[in-house]
């Protein structure tokens, strides 16, 4: 195996950084007191993310080759072994999960009462999950993972969620579970047509017929879409980013999205290059309608966490469109904007968590005058939102100003209206912030009134400073975060492009024809 | 050809399990009368059953095929693992009846010992490698479940299912009949692998009346199933039975009912592939369709786990219609991990069952999670199992059969199947949605005893280690399928 180097560090870095986390929910059963349990689990997110920490120094940024690989045998008569790995596109996922998970469990300090024990088993558990999917370089692994996931993710919006928890909760879970199991039938004909295998790295290396190539695109097209959401299939997401309690809106923005994206890069890129070259126009046509639409949509909410979801859509509207662009700048400024999608987004979950413990209204007409109430919280969410319109100086600029670059390269159209999207996205970022901070106060607010509002805790500002260094962090020096990509992403490209064959026109013509 | 006619001693070794079983169900008629206890009846049981599962595989091995009376008893590793299905059946069953039976006021020595012959009956199903031994088993065994049905004297509803069972099965049976006769008079043979040659060596395979003997005993093996359109005693029948009973009834005879389906069809009727595949296709997507859909409306938990056996029937099928041993293995491994879910979540069930509350509405589920949170969570990974998601064992078993069904190229069964699935996930999900999501309308209180734990305690554990490490069991019955 060339494309592969096997575990450098003396210990299984990988498998302590994934299964840490379910030890951790394993052992909150022993425990009793609630603040025992908040404590462990901390711990738990803390040492998960120590563990990991060598990950960074001793990864080879110079090669594309999946790094610190452990492999043995899983489950020997299907040929699947138990695969694991990173490379430049997988680290930063990595990362950006297991230090959101930290932050999932501050915020829920004071926040969850009921089930605390399962609640933070959930969180574990999840954490767990998300990590696998990222280092899994065996499909069935993968898919053990991705399915895995769904299961706490459903508990913790249906159990701790909002007012239709319930409705979001089935919505989520039905909706990413159809588009799994039509990618699960992709992956069993994948496994036959691939020589009865499921390593990702050999299946990337083998050629399909350009119209199996078609049909299993289509079908973990299916998986990752809605996961990622794009315009069709996004309606799930409103509703549970909504509905989610605090840590689970953080987790979902976070991380859970950017895995259908994940998946692109992954799976559908380069084991399927000819399709890849084939959908990818019609994919970054969708990107845009999502950019577009969802950016409009924002200006209509009433609601402020339902706006930020929304805000999710038109986002990962550039991720696709970056992705699908098939160039370096389109992917890395993908690659960046999932990574600046999960810190900007999550900390605005994380900030919207903290008002609604205080207001305990999501509804926007009921804020205004904020900033006078709250002034660190107001400055705080301010830099947030220049983050998300893409201001100079901030991550938000470096990743939206990639892509579009490669939709310009690709397309002169798509270049345009992208930014059509930017500028509407500052309409109704600026508008919501208007709302809500500025205008006349509401009174039930006021220091005297019915409900006095609290700035900021020590707590909180801990739980959001992070994100917030990563926000200038990227912003002023991405090159940072761009040097571990660089490698994979050329490679990645090679592959997409080097088996795209000439002639293909003829062929898609013919294909066609047969399906209509 | 001469054909053996004498029985020697030897001949008989092979069924030793079965005879085991058979003394054990004499004994327990025996023991009911001496002792009061019917608690020392269910126990001694359960040790029979373990010596007769200890002593087939010490004796035999897991894959040896022993025949026994000329040919017409077999006892191979296909047939083993069966009777594995089959001891681990009625183990659970006793272990989750014993309580529950007291409180349904039906606690008599017989039912212990009427499972004993049930299951010898589909023991023998399981080895017959001759149409009339199949009839033999087949019959011991639904004249016996006929029975412990309406085992329940007292209840209307309990007399209802045994009644309906017991026509609808004698049907079923004439319709074997039917079909054993019409392919003895074609072939003039009734031994499995003799009617095989005679199809062959007569050159009448895919004639209209080989094919019609063949539809007869699809028709009737499909009636023990519950295949669609064969199915509408079963959600009638597993409401009105036992609650235990249901459970040992939604996987010993349809277990045996694969099995012999299974037999049949690829020791007798190889030849004829194509046309039973034709067959069974459409029977396994209204089976699947019927089970997910149906299942959806039910506010009863036993009629709503019905359907959903029904579906699982469905997916099991699948293997079956692949036509490779590769898919019977598929189809014998979801069987082996359906047993473990399936028990688990009827044992849940008998939990609620308390004097005087039924326990059956699916709203006796709400907010369960807040006063039993391990019962929550055990029928949280049984109904996660059933409805096929990772890690879980059921996930395990469909994977396999997809797997094998496109291996067979037929992608779009497959399709089919997962869409079927997804719809499914939606009222096992309501389950969980009810005991976690919801607040509870009333006080529930669990009737729990220790061989009630010691179930639980070995379903979830297996639907987990199978689920994580699918190699256990996957090398078991690939060893004794495929040798």
């Amino acid at each position: 195996m060339e494309d592969i180097i096997y575990n450098q560090l003396g210990y299984s870095i990988l498998s302590w950084t994934v299964f840490i986390p379910v030890i951790g929910a394993v052992f909150l059963l022993f425990i009793r007191s609630e603040s025992a349990i908040r404590w462990t689990t901390l711990l738990f997110t803390i040492l998960t993310l120590f563990v990991s920490f060598p990950l960074l120094g001793n990864f080879d940024k110079t090669t594309y080759k999946m790094q610190f690989v452990e492999r043995s045998e899983w489950i020997p008569s299907w040929g699947i072994n138990y695969f694991i790995g990173i490379d430049g596109i997988s680290i930063l996922f990595l990362f950006l999960t297991t230090i959101l998970a930290i932050l999932c469990v501050l915020v829920s300090w004071k926040s969850v009462e009921g089930k605390v024990r399962e609640f933070h088993m959930a969180i574990l558990t999840m954490e767990a999950g998300m990590l696998g999917v990222f280092v899994a370089l065996d499909f069935f692994l993968f898919y053990i993972f991705w399915e895995a996931m769904l299961i706490p993710m459903f508990l913790l919006i249906g159990v701790w969620g909002g007012k239709n928890r319930v409705y979001a909760a089935i919505k989520f879970f039905l909706y990413t579970l159809i588009g799994s199991v039509l990618m699960l039938v992709g992956i069993v004909v994948l496994y036959f047509a691939g020589g009865k295998t499921l390593d990702i790295l050999a299946l990337a290396n083998a050629q399909y017929p350009f119209t199996l190539q078609c049909w299993l695109f289509l079908a973990f097209f299916a998986a990752f879409a809605v996961k990622v959401p794009m315009f069709p299939v996004h309606t799930w997401l409103p509703d549970a980013h909504t509905e989610a309690p605090t840590a689970g809106s953080v987790i979902l923005a976070g991380v859970l999205i950017k895995m259908g994206a994940y998946g692109f890069l992954r799976f559908s890129m380069p084991m399927f290059p000819d399709a890849t070259q084939y959908f990818s126009g019609p994919i970054m046509v969708l990107s845009i309608i999502a950019i577009i639409y969802g950016a409009l949509i924002c200006f209509a909410q009433k609601d402020f966490k339902r706006l930020i979801a929304y805000s999710s859509v038109s986002h990962m509207g550039f991720v696709t469109l970056g992705l699908f662009a098939l160039n370096t700048q389109g992917i890395e400024g993908g690659i960046l904007q999932m990574i600046n999608h999960g810190v900007i987004t999550g900390a605005m979950f994380l900030m919207i968590g903290i008002i609604y413990e205080r207001t305990h209204t999501r509804v926007i007409a009921e804020y205004g005058g904020f900033a006078k109430l709250v002034p660190w919280y107001a400055g705080f969410f301010l830099i947030l939102t220049f983050a998300s319109i893409g201001l100079p100086g901030t991550n938000g600029f470096i990743g939206e100003f990639l892509i579009i670059f490669a939709a310009f390269k690709a397309k002169m159209i798509f270049g345009v209206l992208a930014a059509t999207g930017i500028i509407l996205g500052a309409g109704y970022m600026l508008w919501l912030y208007q709302r809500i901070f500025f205008q006349d106060a509401n009174p039930d607010y006021e220091a005297s009134g019915h409900h006095p509002v609290r700035d900021l805790g020590f707590r909180e500002v801990i739980t959001l400073l992070p994100l917030f260094v990563f926000v200038f962090w990227i912003g002023l020096y991405p090159n940072a975060f761009l040097d571990y990509m660089h490698a994979s992403v050329e490679h990645l490209l090679q592959q997409v492009n080097a088996t795209a064959v000439a002639g293909n026109e003829n062929v898609i013509a013919k294909y066609l024809t047969e399906i209509f | 050809m001469e054909m053996e006619t004498t029985i020697s001693l030897l001949d008989i070794r092979p069924i030793i399990p079965e005879l085991t079983l058979i003394c054990v169900g004499l004994i327990l008629i025996l023991l009911d009368l001496i002792v009061k206890k019917k608690e020392i009846v269910a126990v001694v049981g359960i040790a029979g059953t373990l010596v007769a599962l200890f002593g087939t595989y010490k004796l035999y091995g897991f894959y040896e095929p022993q025949v026994a009376f000329g040919g017409m008893f077999v006892l191979d590793g296909y047939a083993n693992f069966f009777k594995l299905i089959f001891f681990l059946n009625i183990i659970l069953t006793i272990c989750i009846s014993m309580k529950y039976m007291k409180i349904e006021k039906a606690s008599f020595g017989e039912y212990y010992s009427l499972l004993m012959f049930s299951t010898t009956g589909m023991m023998i199903m399981a080895s017959a490698a001759d149409l009339i031994v199949l009839y033999l088993g087949l019959e011991l065994m639904a004249l016996s479940t006929y029975i412990l049905v309406g085992l329940m004297r007292k209840k209307p509803r309990s007399n209802e299912a045994a009644i309906k069972y017991f026509f609808l099965g004698a049907f079923s049976s004439a319709f074997l009949l039917y079909g054993i006769s019409l392919t003895y008079g074609l072939t003039g043979t009734t031994s499995l692998s003799g009617i095989a040659e005679s199809l062959n060596a007569l050159n009448i395979i895919g004639s209209p009346i080989t094919y019609l003997g063949l539809i007869f005993m699809i028709v009737a093996f499909g009636f023990k199933i519950a295949l669609v359109p064969f199915h509408m005693w079963a959600p009638d029948v597993y409401e009105g039975a036992p609650t235990s009973i249901t459970a040992f009834m939604s996987v010993g005879p349809k277990a045996a009912g694969f099995a012999v389906l299974g037999r049949v069809l690829f020791d007798a009727f190889p030849a004829m592939q194509g046309q039973w595949a034709s067959i069974l296709i459409p029977m396994a997507v209204l089976t699947m369709a019927a089970g997910s859909i149906i299942a959806l409306a039910q506010t009863n938990i036993k009629r709503m786990l019905a359907y959903s056996s029904i579906a699982h029937a469905g997916y099991m099928l699948l293997g079956i219609i692949a036509g490779t041993h590769e898919g019977l293995t598929s189809m014998v491994n979801y069987l082996m991990i359906y047993l473990f879910m399936n028990i688990g979540a009827f044992a849940i069930v008998i939990m609620l069952r308390r004097e005087g509350f039924q326990g059956e509405d699916l709203e006796d589920y709400m907010g369960l999670s807040k006063s039993h949170p391990l019962a929550s969570f055990l029928m949280l990974i049984f109904m996660f199992s059933l409805a096929g998601i990772p890690p879980t064992a059921g996930f395990i078993g469909k994977f396999y059969v997809f797997m094998e069904v496109i291996n067979a190229g037929y992608v779009y069964l497959a399709i089919i199947a997962v869409v079927f699935s997804v719809i499914s996930a939606f009222f096992y999900l309501r389950i969980v949605m009810y005991m976690y999501m919801k607040d509870p309308k009333q006080e529930v209180t669990l009737t729990t005893s220790p061989t009630m734990s010691i179930a639980l305690a070995i379903t979830a554990m297996m639907i987990l280690i199978f689920g994580i490490f699918p190699s256990i069991l996957l090398n078991l019955v690939r060893y004794s399928i495929l040798g």
